[in-house]
């Protein structure tokens, strides 16, 4: 499966050049791999659509069904929302596009411990993956947002993030005629000029194709026990123990419970400490609480935490067996929630552990970037 | 003594106390009830039409597989599981065991073979986290002894279906006995004892009867918690530091407990120490609380024999009064509609700690020995029988319950669930969608070759695409080679070489 990987990356490379270059842009009619086209919109096909779960909440064990899901798009509106994602001309300055900070060679994040924002400015926090975004109910570390359409405005007006606003945004689109024209196309009922909320329903149609579930760890779930190596068996079962007791959290089939969290992992010398979802929910015993992240591709997103604190997936990990509360900050009172504890974990425990979780990495369904965008602008990734 | 738990009982004291003072005058006459007579509980679970069974439900798991292998002193349990195909039955004799055994398919079932007094023992050694953790359907444990683990005895993550019954299971770390996530289980006849937490702890899962345990020694006997459905009767609870719990912990992806009984059990002398680990919910139990209910809703407590615990026979309180307990704006933080039926109890709460006697004063109880039941936090539309039988504090106010018995409720076990049958067809067209498209498309180049070309080279030969997945070749220079689709079985490959052989687009 490395090996599967590291092929498909490379095919990845040269799928812009292989394939035909477009004269004009088109919007593809298929939908995109993983989905079904049924009554013209793209369904969901899994093998975890044969499973059940208790009180139909996507969360359990192994042969556990995933939690409902957004999809119906159709294929152009997916379509067009790739080209979005992928368009500088969303940002304030024509230089950020959504794929700046949610790369498709960085695992959907950056790289970075904090995103840096239109004029160079530190964002604060981490950007997260989009993995799997399509089975959230709650979006941003501290779950400030309820719907994918809710969150976009978020990074697009954001002056730390891509500076832009309502009117610029909806000109420079209204002002490009390809737009105009594939707005048309991806929604053919709607008359007048492009309005905010179908950049939104596009964006939003866009993400909730970056699905992930084929990776060594679900091949072992439907059935295939060689998938997993000895020692990345352990890891599960040290991961899924009662001492580290990481899937309390991180719970399959997505590795999320999506509930907030108080752990109390430490801020990078030199960042204020963030108070997370105490400011969003008005609850000071939810103070440093952040959404259980995805734990999926995880090890294709370093650094680590909602600002960057750890720099590879063993220091995050390793956090968890400094025992409670190891790194909360002098004087302050948290209320860490009681799985946080202190397993005692050996270090071979660890590395097991770091080792599973290199199991649950799969991009087969890694979107293309687009040769050209539309606005004519490079649709490039801020260089290095 | 820890008394994190009830830290907020004064505040809440005078200010109920304050509200009930003035009703009690009038009450001088008694209503009496016979548990004997009277109507019977009728809110509990049901069962749709469709699902309700027929008699009385015993077992869970389905019929007992035919395959059969046996494990021997000195071999591997998990060994024996690995090489097992989903619906064995795996025996394994008495001798002792170290190692931690997972299951992950389903209709496997561990039993031990007890010859004269000995049994399995599965040995941690405090060395290993977990005895059992399991996440197939239809999982039964049976026969063991279990000590020396330092997570959990039999954990299940998921699993439907599950019989946990006749284990023995000591200083095993945090839960005895820990099914999650899990619908339709029967958890009797274990003895659980020395553990952290709950020595039984049925977390989210619901449709659960746990019955003939006897538990003790530990810091909680038996907890359900954000959980739905579950019958608690007949079991010993002696010697924890708080007997039977019903709880709603914050922060938890089910958000209630609702529909518990807890009926014809023994829980006597709840007094050990607390020795929960710090910021575990637990450790907060004040040591000598008989039955706990915390937040949550619909728990009728009917004909337990609840003795000797010093702090009191019976709580009940909510979050706001829980100071060690986290936020959650989704869940309900109250008690509702409590229901206390007749139950013998005894000789409670006569060391109780001083919030308590507090709450005893502001309902005017002066110079009382003994605490049977104390309620703080709101408690809307709950009930008693036969109130003047116990010494009470805060549950003036409760409503007179119109039933005296829950006999008409049986258990609420389900019958097994059969598998879900898949067709072929179904399972090769989401293989296809789910896992080939993701390299495969109907007439473009993508990391494989396009559908059509496929479909071409085997058109009339299913099976030839069928076994070339199982162990691709390398066939074209210009593509990289396909990685093996073995981990999918014969039939499901079949299936969805026959689906791509006829999509078209
Ligand atoms: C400057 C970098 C940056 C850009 C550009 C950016 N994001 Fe983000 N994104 C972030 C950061 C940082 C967060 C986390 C912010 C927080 O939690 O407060 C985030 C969070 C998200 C989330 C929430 C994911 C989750 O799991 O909660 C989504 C969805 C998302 N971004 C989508 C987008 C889209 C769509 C665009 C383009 C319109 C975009 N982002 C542009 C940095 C960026
Ligand atoms: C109590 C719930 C909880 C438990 C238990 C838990 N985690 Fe986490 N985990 C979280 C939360 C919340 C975050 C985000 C915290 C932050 O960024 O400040 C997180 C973050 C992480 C991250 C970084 C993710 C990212 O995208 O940056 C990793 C890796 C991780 N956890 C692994 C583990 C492992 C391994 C275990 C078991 C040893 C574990 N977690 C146990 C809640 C939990
Ligand atoms: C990770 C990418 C990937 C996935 C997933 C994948 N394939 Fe392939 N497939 C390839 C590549 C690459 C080739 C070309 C191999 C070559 O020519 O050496 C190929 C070739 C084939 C061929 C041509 C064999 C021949 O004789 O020329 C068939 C048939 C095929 N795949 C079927 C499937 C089926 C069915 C699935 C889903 C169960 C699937 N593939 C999933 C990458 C993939």
């Amino acid at each position: 499966m490395i090996r599967a990987l590291a092929l498909v990356i490379a095919a990845m490379g040269t799928a812009g050049a292989t394939g035909p270059a477009p004269t004009d842009f088109t919007l593809n009619t298929n939908c995109p791999p993983g989905f079904e086209k049924t009554g013209g919109v793209c369904e969901l096909r899994t093998l975890y659509q044969f499973y059940d779960s208790l009180e139909n909440r996507g969360l359990g064990g192994t042969r556990t069904s995933l939690p409902p899901h957004r999809d119906g798009f159709t294929p152009n509106q997916i379509d067009l929302g790739r080209y979005l994602f992928f368009d500088p001309v969303m940002s304030g300055d024509r230089t950020l596009s959504c794929a700046s900070c949610h790369d498709p060679a960085r695992g959907l994040s950056d790289g970075r411990p904090r995103s840096i924002g239109i004029h160079g400015e530190d964002a604060g926090r981490a950007a997260p993956t989009l993995w799997n975004v399509a089975f959230l109910k709650r979006f941003f570390w501290d779950a400030r947002a309820d719907s994918l359409e809710a969150q976009a405005s978020g990074p697009l007006y954001s002056p730390k993030e891509m500076g832009n606003t309502p009117d610029q945004l909806l000109k420079s689109l209204n002002d490009n005629a390809t737009y105009r024209r594939l707005f048309k196309e991806a929604f053919p009922q709607q008359r007048g000029p492009i309005a905010e909320q179908q950049v939104f329903t596009a964006l939003t149609a866009f993400q909730t194709s970056l699905v992930s579930l084929n990776s060594r760890y679900d091949r072992y779930v439907h059935g295939y026990d060689a998938a997993l190596s000895q020692r990345e068996i352990e890891g599960l079962n040290v991961f899924r123990s009662f001492v580290a007791r990481c899937s309390e959290c991180h719970t399959p089939p997505l590795f999320t419970n999506e509930q907030i969290a108080v752990i109390g992992m430490p801020e990078p010398a030199g960042q204020p400490f963030d108070v997370g979802a105490e400011a969003i929910l008005n609850s000071p015993k939810l103070k440093g609480g952040f959404k259980v992240p995805t734990l999926r591709n995880i090890a294709r997103t370093a650094p680590y935490s909602h600002s960057g604190a750890f720099a590879d997936l063993r220091g995050a990990v390793d956090f968890y067996n400094k025992g409670r509360g190891n790194a909360v900050p002098k004087g302050m009172t948290l209320y860490l929630h009681w799985h946080i504890s202190d397993p005692k974990l050996t270090e071979a425990e660890v590395d097991r552990i770091v080792d599973f979780l290199g199991a649950l990495t799969d991009e087969t369904f890694l979107p293309q970037t687009p040769a050209r965008v539309p606005s004519g602008l490079p649709p490039t990734k801020r260089g290095e | 003594m820890k008394k994190g738990l009830i830290l907020g009982v004064l505040v809440a004291a005078v200010a109920f106390g304050a509200g009930t003072y003035f009703g009690r005058s009038g009450k001088q006459d008694l209503t009496i009830s016979s548990s004997t007579s009277g109507a019977s509980y009728s809110g509990g679970f049901k069962a749709d039409a469709a699902t309700k069974p027929e008699g009385v439900i015993r077992s869970v798991a389905g019929p007992a597989p035919t395959n059969i292998v046996v494990v021997k002193d000195g071999e591997s349990i998990q060994a024996a599981i690995k090489a097992a195909p989903k619906g064995t039955i795996v025996r394994v004799m008495p001798g002792t065991y170290h190692e931690t055994v997972y299951i992950d398919k389903d209709d496997i079932r561990i039993i031990g073979v007890i010859e004269e007094g000995r049994r399995p023992v599965l040995d941690g050694q405090k060395k290993l986290n977990d005895a059992i953790l399991y996440s197939g359907n239809n999982f039964v444990a049976e026969n063991l002894e279990i000590r020396n683990y330092k997570g959990n005895g039999i954990m299940g993550q998921a699993g439907n279906n599950f019989e946990i019954r006749n284990n023995v299971i000591a200083e095993s770390g945090v839960y005895g006995i820990f099914p999650q996530l899990g619908q339709n289980g029967i958890v009797e006849h274990n003895v659980v004892s020395g553990i952290a937490d709950a020595a039984i702890y049925i977390g989210m899962s619901d449709n659960i009867l746990v019955a003939h345990n006897d538990v003790f020694d530990s810091v909680a006997g038996i907890e359900i918690e954000n959980s739905r459905h579950a019958i608690v009767e007949n079991n010993y609870v002696h010697n924890n530091s708080g007997g039977l719990l019903a709880f709603v912990t914050p922060g938890l992806p089910i958000k209630d407990t609702v529909d518990v009984i807890f009926r014809n059990n023994f829980v006597v002398g709840n007094n050990h120490p607390n020795f929960g680990a710090p910021g575990s919910t637990v450790s907060g139990i004040p040591a000598g609380t008989g039955i706990l209910i915390m937040a949550a809703d619909d728990v009728v407590v009917e004909s337990n024999i609840i003795s000797d615990n010093k702090v009191a026979g019976m709580i009940i309180t909510d979050h706001a009064n829980a100071s060690n307990i986290t936020a959650d704006p989704e869940s309900d933080p109250n008690s509702d509609r409590v229901k206390i039926l007749d139950n013998v109890m005894l000789r409670n709460g006569y060391d109780t700690i001083p919030e308590a006697k507090a709450l005893l004063l502001a309902d005017g109880k002066v110079g009382r020995k003994n605490l049977d039941i104390v309620r703080v936090g709101p408690s809307p539309g709950s009930c008693i029988v036969n109130r003047h039988q116990y010494i009470t504090a805060g549950v003036d106010d409760f409503a007179e319950c119109d039933f005296t018995n829950t006999a008409a409720t049986v258990n609420y076990l389900l019958p097994p669930v059969p598998p879900r049958e898949i067709k072929p067809g179904e399972r090769g067209k989401v293989v296809y969608l789910g896992i080939c498209t993701g390299c495969h498309t109907y007439n473009g180049r993508m990391i494989g070759p396009p559908v059509q070309v496929i479909q071409a080279l085997y058109m009339d030969n299913p099976q030839g695409l069928a076994d070339f997945i199982a162990k691709p070749t390398k066939k074209r220079d210009d593509y990289p080679e396909m990685p093996p689709q073995d981990y999918l079985d014969p039939e499901t490959r079949l299936a969805v070489a026959q689906y791509m052989l006829q999509v078209t687009n």
